[in-house]
């Protein structure tokens, strides 16, 4: 995983997080906060980020792979390994 | 101006969907209206011709003044039409996600150019409506007869020419993006919108001043104050916080009103969900994430169903007895981001296939976080007794 592979994995994240999320400030995120608890994505919110998330990256999240992406720092990183 | 909910009293109309001539059919959104709780669209409740718009965008007035005058198709002139009654209106106790696919300025697109959208096959977000599926139609159509004549309106109406729609582009934006849209000088005709039903958020805004129009929003920065990650919006602190105050006040009221004048009883039970999660699984595997199910639409579902077979849990209390519901809306609690709830109903929830709940839901729940949904006001309005 380049660096810059990160990078655009962690734009598309925080996009995707901005539009599902719009009070969350991902200037200041901490990366180790949780999709459901602390960011408070309810199901719904998740599958319409995870979407977002496929249309500008390709990355296809299938469902057996929910229970894994449970934080910012993983999803950004499950993006950037599959991108 | 329909009542909103119990304690509103006024509301300002921030946006006209329909303009003097514009042909309207019973659930037709005609304007966006500001009240403390959300931009809410109003559904027009009779068909008719649009006479006239009796209050200018921006202008505030109390509920039950008239904001159009609506005559009917051929001849006979109806007096106000437009939500005009005052009867106090839980409107958010009932608001009805409208199915996603056919955006508002769509709609009246579709509308003005004589073109049924429930024919067409949206080739956007969702299937939803693009304003190009809809000018291909009308181009389809138009080498057959002449659209636009369908629905003239009657020849003394001040009536646009019916090619001016195609280069009107009606913005469906957020109080705050305008705002913010203002005091950058930015003319939202020129903003493509991201927000539910192509509307412009205010980070739209943002991105057009700072980038390319066509840019991803991943690649333009956020001018957001920094806070942490539940913090509020990123303008107008003071604003959002009237906001959420006047949210939780209008909650309160017509949650106090609902438990004063609705007998309440709560059932329970315990589901092994294993087989339902199983099948799910099943289902969502050979699908686009775009199609795939949640156990939040399982549940309602099967709430439903229970309700349809059950009709003793499914009834009114009227004058005394017990009336059945012939129909299933079940209402469905969503929790507002930054406090809040509110709880939109999906009409004949029993009747509606899983994928048509799931994308409703999918719909109101984007609304509902984004502090937009859609009040069934007609039919509030019309049915005063069911409140």
């Amino acid at each position: 995983m380049t660096e810059q592979t990160e990078q655009e994995a962690r734009a598309a994240v925080y996009a995707a997080i901005r539009q599902v999320a719009p009070d969350v400030d991902t200037d200041d995120l901490d990366e180790g906060a949780r999709l459901r608890q602390d960011l408070e994505l309810d199901s719904l919110d998740f599958l319409r980020l995870i979407k977002t998330i496929h249309e500008a990256t390709g990355v296809d999240i299938p469902e057996r792979d929910y229970a894994v992406v449970t934080t910012v720092r993983v999803l950004i990183t499950y993006v950037a390994l599959h991108g | 101006m329909p009542a909103l909910g119990a304690d509103t009293e006024q509301g300002s109309v921030v946006e006209w969907l329909v303009k003097p001539g514009d042909c309207v059919h019973r659930g037709d959104m005609v304007a966006v209206v500001d009240t403390e709780k959300a931009d809410i669209d109003v559904e027009s409740f009779e068909e008719g011709v649009v006479a006239e718009l009796l209050v200018e965008v921006g202008t505030t007035v109390l509920v039950g003044a008239p904001l159009a005058r609506i005559t009917q198709t051929p001849a006979a002139e109806v007096e106000p039409t437009v939500p005009t009654t005052s009867a106090p209106a839980p409107a958010l106790a009932r608001a009805v996600p409208v199915p996603g696919f056919v955006s508002p300025p769509m709609r009246q697109l579709a509308h003005r150019l004589g073109i049924d959208t429930d024919a067409l096959h949206g080739t956007g977000k969702h299937g939803a409506l693009t304003r190009a599926d809809v000018e291909q139609a009308a181009a389809a159509l138009s080498t057959a007869e002449q659209p636009p004549a369908r629905h003239r309106p009657p020849a003394e109406q001040p009536s646009a020419p019916a090619v001016t729609p195609l280069t009107v582009r009606r913005v469906r934006s957020s109080p705050l993006a305008r705002r913010v849209a203002k005091s950058l000088g930015v003319d939202l005709a020129v903003v493509p919108g991201t927000g539910a039903g192509g509307a412009v958020t205010e980070a739209d805004v943002r991105n057009v001043t700072t980038a390319p129009p066509v840019a991803e929003p991943a690649a333009a920065p956020v001018i957001a104050p920094t806070a942490g990650p539940t913090a509020g919006p990123t303008a107008a602190p003071t604003d959002a916080a009237e906001r959420a105050a006047g949210l939780l006040r209008a909650i309160g009221s017509l949650m106090a009103r609902s438990k004063k004048t609705i007998p309440h009883y709560y059932l329970s039970t315990t589901l092994d969900l294993r087989a339902a999660l199983a099948w799910m699984e099943q289902y969502n595997s050979a699908r686009p994430i775009a199609e795939r199910l949640v156990p939040a639409a399982l549940l309602p579902k099967a709430s439903a169903l229970a309700a349809r077979d059950v009709p003793e849990v499914n009834d009114f209390f009227t004058e005394g007895s017990f009336q059945p519901s012939a129909a299933v809306h079940l209402s469905v609690a969503v929790a507002v981001r930054r406090g809040g709830l509110v709880a939109p109903a999906p009409h004949d929830a029993d009747t509606l296939p899983l994928e048509v709940l799931m994308k409703q839901l999918r719909d109101l729940v984007s609304r509902a976080r984004g502090g937009r949904f859609l009040a069934r006001i007609n039919e509030l309005l019309q049915n005063p007794e069911e409140l």
